[in-house]
């Protein structure tokens, strides 16, 4: 079953001629038109590309000039536009739209040679922690149908879980990588943010978006993210700078390593079996050669009123590049231009997108700049200056990725602010711009739970090992729920 | 706090987006909710506190003037609902 081995072991295979391209191309596709219909993770299946990017694989791997991820699928995110192939953003918005270019990410996964099976469905414009608000319905958690997967990128982590593909790519601008790979039970890194270029993804809050790869293992993750990221000139804030080897540090032993726990991290709200399998984690990874003290982050209350001013004021700039005009939905009849503006954006935006919309608009009007905007933004440098304190007395900052294992479809959609307090462990990383993994480290009551990793800027080697080395000693990441064997 | 009526219209027009009548009561219901969230940020010192826009100290890169994208107008308005003679359509603005 060629779904059931790493892709170190197909890469091997491929390499070897034992397999091809194609035939594991074919094998991935079948297994979405099986499963897929009850997960709907994939928003569009793009067989004729895969299997074309396929051959073209094969044709590498026979004259040498193939690397290690050439011929291994990957499924892309619906946020990241895709030449010739329809980029909704799960909004029915861009139901219309078929991109005319790639995302820079996608031109670098290309050029690696990993066929694109198609795209993956999220929160609509990647607003959501549960990939219910996407206009093509909820994607379901492959562990549990009646669970979410997590958000926004969940339809990325349900693949990667169903084995409806080996690799795929995610967007973080809130904890959209980490907590649909913690409520999945897989594995996915957000980098430094201006690590991995923004170009051609669609835009939500251009200070917190980050891309990142979503995979079984922190090893792939590794070789995934030397596929992605590369200094790009199209994206002003993309970082002017050598990128290191992902994968050089696997393997380094974790002796000596200063694990920063902290105990905001750890109070109420966090529910207690998520609680254990974190601690015992932790207590896995001190076994291995680590060392913990414990650090405060006093302000990390803060961090999720900070960013739910901040992202929706960013959000409803960037959006309102949706006028009815240019490209995406426009509403029948406008009686005049003010008319096509409002109609189209009410019509074509579902309702937290436009909620985010007008509380981003109103954060930045007169009268209000000041007392939302700037003071969020003053709280913004609070929470990074907490961390950049704890990282003088530790290497890594570790706890749980969301207080909960993943709800229940339908469970959170009444109250928008419960779903934002899903995310109070993950947003003060992206405030702040740093690294941010999950690691599969357990399960409560059948759901699994991930391990959420921080680091300094630029320390993505290091989460990786981190993750790496546990994943030498654990097994958590290779389990597979019964029915996706 | 609370958003009322009037205050749903005047975002609706910040937003560009059209609240219809019978949609009033639940969006400011939830929008009030957010605020209050919001609220919890006035309690806190900020005094002396910079406003932080980017994670890093960069300046915005400067390149060479120079043409480096080529004309691809039609390939760009191919996704256009509406367009005649390489231009945009919309509904007439001048009488």
């Amino acid at each position: 079953m060629l779904h059931t081995l790493s892709v170190k072991q197909m890469s091997e295979k491929l390499h070897a001629g034992e397999i091809s391209s194609v035939e594991l191309t074919l094998h991935y596709l079948d297994r979405i038109s099986k499963y897929d219909p009850e997960l709907n993770a994939y928003v569009t299946v793009t067989p004729e590309l895969a299997l074309e990017m396929a051959r073209e694989a094969d044709e590498r791997l026979k004259n040498g000039t193939a690397g290690i991820l050439t011929g291994i699928p990957v499924a892309h995110k619906d946020i990241f536009c895709t030449d010739g192939v329809k980029t909704s953003c799960s909004s029915k918005m861009l139901d219309n739209f078929i991109a005319p270019y790639d995302a820079h990410v996608v031109t670098l996964l290309k050029k690696a040679g990993m066929p694109i099976l198609g795209k993956t469905n999220m929160d609509e414009f990647a607003m959501g922690s549960s990939s219910e608000s996407s206009y093509y319905g909820p994607t379901k958690n492959p562990w549990d149908l009646n669970a979410v997967p997590g958000g926004s990128s969940g339809g990325a982590a349900a693949v990667i879980a169903a084995n409806l593909a080996p690799m795929a790519t995610g967007t973080d601008t809130g904890g959209s990588i980490r907590q649909p790979a913690s409520f999945c039970g897989i594995t996915g890194i957000k980098p430094t943010y201006g690590t991995v270029s923004r170009f051609g993804i669609i835009a939500y809050a251009s200070s917190f978006d980050q891309a990142g790869p979503m995979t079984r293992s922190a090893e792939e993750s590794a070789w995934m993210l030397n596929a992605m990221s590369e200094f790009d000139q199209r994206d002003s804030t993309c970082l002017e700078m050598e990128r290191p080897d992902f994968a050089a540090s696997l393997g380094d032993s974790l002796d000596g390593l200063k694990v920063g726990v902290p105990a905001e991290y750890f109070g109420e709200g966090l529910d207690p079996e998520v609680e254990k399998i974190v601690k015992d984690a932790i207590a896995e990874i001190e076994k291995l050669g680590a060392t913990t003290v414990s650090v405060s982050l006093p302000n990390k209350d803060l961090a999720v009123p900070s960013y739910y001013v901040l992202a929706p004021a960013e959000a409803s700039s960037n959006l309102s590049r949706y006028d009815g005009v240019r490209f995406g939905y426009r509403c029948e009849n406008p009686a005049d231009l003010q008319d096509l503006y409002k109609r189209s954006r009410a019509e074509g935006f579902g309702a937290e997108v436009k909620r985010r919309i007008m509380v981003g608009a109103y954060a930045l009007s007169a009268g209000y700049y000041d007392a939302y905007y700037l003071k969020a933004q003053r709280l913004r440098r609070m929470v990074r200056d907490d961390f950049t304190n704890a990282f003088e007395q530790c290497d890594v900052i570790m706890g749980p990725v969301a207080p909960t294992p993943a709800f229940n479809i339908g469970e959170k959609t009444d109250d928008p602010t419960s779903m934002y307090l899903a995310d109070l462990y993950t947003i003060p990383v992206n405030l702040g711009g740093f690294p941010g993994m999950s690691v599969p480290a357990g399960f409560a009551k059948g759901r699994p739970v991930g391990l959420h990793i921080v680091g300094p800027y630029f320390s993505e080697a290091k989460l990786l090992n981190i993750g790496h080395q546990f994943q030498q000693v654990t097994d958590w990441h290779k389990q597979v729920p019964a029915q996706y064997q | 706090m609370s958003i009322g009526k009037s205050e749903v219209e005047y975002i609706s027009r910040l937003a560009m987006i059209d609240v219809a009548e019978n949609e009033v009561e639940q969006v400011s219901a939830k929008l009030s909710k957010v605020l209050d969230l919001f609220a919890q940020m006035e309690a806190v010192n900020t005094e002396g506190v910079e406003p932080m826009a980017h994670p890093h100290d960069v300046q915005q890169r400067l390149r060479a003037d120079e043409i480096t994208e080529t004309d691809q107008h039609e390939k760009l308005q191919s996704v256009a609902p509406a367009t005649a003679k390489d231009m945009y359509l919309v509904p007439q603005v001048i009488e």
